[in-house]
């Protein structure tokens, strides 16, 4: 790659005949007497897109942290693309091709939109004496298409902190998407954010969905899981009760109950 | 006299502008609340007085305060790397005390109280700093090396990450980054440039005591710090010359001495008042105190 250059939506081809993407086998985590995901048990598989849903309560973000590695889990094991990630630290599991977003927002307040791109670009920063001799001369045009690419019409000297809440949650995926990955986790993509920008978050994973990307989504809204997913689990009390097609899967009578109640 | 006294100034102004902008890389730019910093100047001092003292040439007593100070450092963020903001501060605190102690009670090594006098000026192939003119340059040479250091580092990639430790740290980690490994980069660089600090203010005061190393300098250099604003170099720099001189004008008021003294820490104190009520970002500061 040239020096500075940026490569965009970079899935990590490395394992192409790998039909799991990500393997969660009987996963267990418990704070106190609460468990809060229960022998979790699935696989993910390439190149679809999965929602991962459920009544609050249910464990989804638990188990999205367990699998990002911000948080261990009690017993079980995870595999990312053949490879056990089982409470590696975070970075670890990132560098083995994770990315994610969360649901409430966590990007950094005080620096631009053009930092942040920059930061989820490669690892090149961390080296200190290299940035200490090196200048970085990077084609700011190029970075400017791919956020507007995402609905993102402001400077790239924008600090983040003067982002409306929805374009935070554009840019959240704009560096989870850009940082080398092999599967993306979403968390409530669209939570909290208004029509126009829920409008704009779906065109973008709509987007994704037609380049054949590995996701897995946690969300709320049925009808954008039944447009955006090729398949979908759900999860109760800490458990997956439930795995298939949107149409089918939404439709069984203990996914209404958990959901709706007796 | 009076040109004696100004070059007497900016040397200290230029060893607390050292202090003071390492101390910014860690508060300000990586957001740890290091208050040890004071410390690692006294191990600074002290390495390379003791070293001095043992015939070792100037440039090795230098450059082992500095390393010495980065070590232990590393050492300080090792034992508290899951501790953050006010508990990150306290902890920090406490190792600066316990410096302080072991300066004062390890008296085979440090003479304790009594201080080590007769620290050597030093000799390079020759050239001595004999003279405070002299020494005034040698101060200048370093501190302007240790800034355009820090300034290139901060506007740096790295610098962004140093900064995204600060606002983020599980965003940061989460992009593949190790923020460990930043906090203690960051720490050690900044223990390692209060160590020469520590060794260039030893061999131009020639004496060195434990009390030097004590509270009152570690609030000194926070307030030039703060004055200054978080993550602003350029701030630091004009902080440095305010905190340092403002207080000096007591000196040609007739007062006794031991009015002096307390008369200095109460101008520190108004001064971080109106900091905090009237501009919390002090001179330039890029982000908020909190």
């Amino acid at each position: 790659m040239i020096k500075g250059c940026l490569r965009f939506g970079r899935h990590d081809k490395g394992r192409r005949n790998n039909k799991h993407m990500l393997e969660i086998k009987n996963v267990h985590k418990s704070f106190g007497g609460v468990n809060a995901v229960n022998g979790c048990d699935f696989v993910i598989r390439e190149n679809e897109i999965t929602a991962l849903i459920g009544p609050n309560g249910a464990g989804k973000t638990t188990l999205f942290d367990i699998i990002s590695g911000l948080l261990k889990c009690d017993s079980g094991q995870i595999y990312l693309a053949g490879r056990n990630i089982t409470n590696l630290k975070p970075e670890e599991i990132a560098n083995a091709g994770m990315s994610r977003t969360f649901q409430h927002v966590r990007l950094f307040k005080n620096l631009t939109i053009f930092d942040h791109l920059l930061m989820a670009q490669d690892n090149r920063d961390v080296k200190v004496i290299a940035n200490l001799i090196n200048g970085n001369h990077y084609e700011k045009d190029k970075y400017k298409a791919y956020v507007e690419s995402f609905g993102i019409e402001k400077s790239l000297e924008t600090k983040v902190s003067d982002l409306s809440y929805g374009q935070r949650k554009l840019l959240s995926m704009a560096i989870a998407f850009l940082k080398l990955h092999k599967i993306l986790l979403l968390d409530e993509p669209v939570a909290g954010v208004n029509k126009v920008i829920q409008k704009q978050i779906e065109n973008v994973l709509l987007k994704f969905k037609a380049e054949k990307k590995t996701i897995l989504v946690i969300e709320h809204d049925m009808e954008f899981i039944k447009k955006l997913a090729d398949r979908v689990i759900v999860m109760d009390q800490g458990k997956v009760i439930a795995d298939g097609k949107p149409n089918e899967v939404l439709r069984l009578p203990q996914v209404m109950e958990a959901y709706l109640g007796e | 006299m009076f040109s004696a006294y100004l070059i007497h100034l900016l040397i200290i102004i230029g060893i607390f502008l050292i202090l003071a902008i390492s101390l910014n890389l860690t508060i300000g730019y990586t957001g740890l609340l290091n208050l040890a910093h004071i410390a690692f100047f006294g191990i600074g001092a002290y390495t390379s007085a003791l070293l001095a003292l043992q015939g070792y040439p100037w440039l090795i007593c230098f450059f082992s305060g500095g390393v010495l100070a980065a070590l232990l450092s590393f050492v300080l963020i090792f034992v508290t790397k899951n501790l953050k903001g006010d508990y990150l501060a306290l902890t920090t605190l406490g190792f600066a005390f316990v410096v302080y102690s072991v300066l004062l009670n390890w008296t085979d090594l440090t003479r304790g109280p009594l201080g080590i006098p007769g620290i050597p000026k030093p000799k390079i192939d020759g050239l001595n700093f004999w003279s405070n003119n002299v020494y005034l340059i040698l101060v200048i040479v370093v501190a302007v090396i240790i800034y355009l250091i820090l300034y290139r580092l901060v506007k740096s990639r790295y610098g962004r990450l140093l900064e995204g430790v600060r606002d983020n740290e599980i965003g940061l980690a989460v992009l593949g980054k190790n923020t460990f490994r930043l906090k203690y980069q960051s720490m050690m660089l900044a223990a390692f440039f209060a160590g020469l600090a520590g060794s260039l203010y030893a061999h131009y005061i020639t004496y060195i005591d434990p009390s030097t190393f004590y509270l009152e300098d570690i609030i000194l250099v926070i307030t030039i710090v703060i004055v200054g604003g978080l993550a602003s170099l350029r701030g630091t720099v004009i902080a440095t010359f305010i905190i340092i001189l403002i207080p000096e004008a007591l000196r040609f008021v007739d007062l006794p001495s031991s009015v002096l003294g307390p008369g200095r820490r109460i101008i520190y104190g108004l001064i971080l008042i109106l900091i905090l009520l009237y501009k919390p970002r002090g001179i330039d500061g890029k982000v908020d105190l909190e």
